[in-house]
């Protein structure tokens, strides 16, 4: 299985890559993507960005922003474009196909975060000279890993049941979009605040015991991910598909 | 294990409250090309999903290259090759990638891979464009491609569902000397649709008829002809008045007269010499060029076997 599965990841990675049928459309998009993310943002915040522990906030919407973009196309987009039948025609399994997807899905939402971190990291040092080796703490570096990791997941497995249900890929991503809006709502209300709650609130995040709430975060991530991927492998049936 | 490539026993299939199929029962034997001839919504493209093990049957069962499509379904579709109503194609990439993409799906070795894609592309003369993006090209090309990815593992069993759509005349042909190539050489067995009934004449061995899901007519061109439509002569020449009409109609080999300007087609209940109705025509006057005793084609037996479904 695992051999079909990386079949239909590199096949996923070429359409992504090729959007557009050009390899210069697909690019263009990372490269905004790596300037607004790895290098704008970093300039701008400077030694804050790899010390404020807000910023893993940050990290885990970027993936999910990411999965998004693309996982809704894996699925609704083979039935939108009538590849799925012939692929479910093929000696495919129903668990390659799907793990195929969502892999190809959290190897590009998970991957371009780091690289996204990297490059980050590159460009504080290098604009920041005068403050010595900037580096994320290890503590950070490792949420960031794997919670990127997580989040990747959860937004893969998130768009496959989103995309079974829907009817387009627009209309999977527009869906999607609107579930990142509702996560992000307690984030842009925190500006709208009265002062001293908004102060409070940044004391607390800034005191708190980061290692635990990191694995909070992991444990509840973990819970969903599979609560997810098990609901996305139940609905993933070959006569289920064709018959949508 | 079974001697019938495919073989169905009351296959049935419902959609809520619609029959799509209805009872199928049909015996094909390996080798044989066998065409499946419907109107739109007749069920063909169903029964293609329930041999292919894509959808469970509501009813019977079905049995294909010796497995149950139920339990078996996915050692049916290792063997069978597929270019179902959509040719399902990835657009976004090129024909060469298409091709690779499913000769790893089909867990081809390396060597062979490269060798057979080369083989069919140069064979579809699509080899110099194989660095083409698919989108840009045109439904004829795109049809090439399918056929070839259905071929690409070399399937002992291939459907088709209309497989010529799209292809220009000379390529249409082609791909019928394949097809017939393939069932005569290597013993493939194809099961294609189509709503091409001459195409179905030439290339079939065999043929189903299927009407709102039930398998109304099986057998060779000749005998659905035969079974099913009857003998025409059509006299080209003048004077074709009511009066030489009523005549014909009179004698009991005649079963329908309708007159065209200088032609007269006469149908007749079965085959019979057709000179003493030419004598009488040219004694009652008429000027007679030519007689053609006319073959009847399958598409005329198709549509008499519709029409009597229906009634």
């Amino acid at each position: 299985m695992m051999t079909d599965m990386f079949t239909i990841i590199r096949k996923e990675f070429k359409e992504l890559i090729f959007q557009r049928g050009r390899f210069r459309g697909g690019l263009v998009g990372v490269l905004i993507f790596v300037f607004a993310f790895g290098i704008l943002m970093p300039l701008q915040m400077g030694r804050d960005w790899v010390e404020t522990p807000i910023n893993l906030l940050f990290f885990a919407w970027l993936p999910y922003l990411l999965v998004s973009g693309v996982v809704a196309d894996t699925i609704a987009g083979e039935r939108e474009r009538h590849t799925l039948e012939t692929l479910l025609a093929s000696r495919l399994s129903d668990r390659a196909i799907l793990f195929g997807k969502i892999g190809s899905a959290v190897a590009y939402g998970w991957g371009l975060t780091l690289v996204n971190v990297l490059i980050s990291v590159v460009t504080v040092n290098v604009a920041y000279p005068e403050e010595g080796l900037l580096l994320f703490p290890s503590e950070t570096s490792l949420a960031i890993f794997i919670v990127s990791l997580l989040v990747a997941l959860f937004g893969a497995s998130l768009g496959v049941i989103i995309s079974l249900r829907a009817s387009t890929v627009r209309q999977a991503q527009q869906t999607m979009g609107i579930l990142m809006f509702v996560v992000l709502v307690p984030v842009m209300l925190l500006p709208l605040l009265p002062q001293e709650w908004s102060l409070w609130f940044l004391e607390w995040a800034m005191n708190a015991d980061l290692y635990t709430i990191i694995i909070a975060v992991v444990a509840a991530l973990l819970i969903l991910d599979a609560s997810l991927l098990g609901y996305a492998m139940s609905r993933f049936k070959r006569a289920r598909l064709i018959m949508d | 294990m079974s001697q019938y490539a495919i073989q169905t026993l009351n296959l049935s299939r419902d959609f809520k409250t619609v029959r799509a199929v209805d009872g199928l029962s049909l015996e094909i034997l390996p080798g044989t090309v066998f065409g499946f001839l419907g109107p739109n919504g007749a069920g063909k493209t169903t029964t293609i999903r329930l041999l292919l093990g894509l959808l469970e049957p509501t009813g019977g069962s079905a049995v294909v290259l010796g497995f149950d499509t139920v339990k078996q379904g996915a050692e049916v579709r290792i063997r069978c090759g597929a270019l179902l109503e959509h040719n399902g194609l990835y657009e976004r990439l090129t024909a060469y990638d298409n091709l690779e993409f499913y000769a790893n799906v089909w867990h081809m070795p390396p060597g062979d891979r490269q060798a057979r894609i080369k083989e069919l592309l140069i064979h579809f003369g699509l080899w110099e464009r194989r660095k083409e993006i698919v989108v840009q090209w045109s439904r004829g090309m795109k049809q090439k491609l399918a056929v070839a990815r259905a071929l690409l593992h070399r399937p002992v069993l291939v459907f088709m569902d209309e497989p010529t759509a799209g292809l220009d005349p000379v390529a249409a042909v082609a791909l019928r000397e394949d097809l017939t190539a393939l069932a005569q050489r290597e013993g493939v067995t194809i099961f294609l649709t189509t709503h091409n009934l001459s195409e179905a004449e030439k290339l079939c061995q065999r043929i189903g008829v299927i009407r709102q899901g039930k398998l109304i007519a099986v057998g060779s061109p000749d005998e659905l002809r035969q079974n099913n439509s009857k003998p025409k002569v059509e006299v080209a020449g003048s004077k074709f008045g009511q009066r030489v009409q009523d005549l014909l109609k009179e004698r009991p080999e005649v079963v329908e007269v309708s007159a065209e300007k200088d032609h007269l087609i006469i149908t007749l209940s079965k085959v019979t010499p057709v000179a003493p109705l030419i004598k009488m025509l040219v004694d009652a006057g008429v000027q007679v060029e030519e007689v053609h005793k006319g073959n009847v084609d399958l598409e005329h037996a198709f549509l008499t076997l519709l029409e009597e479904e229906e009634k």
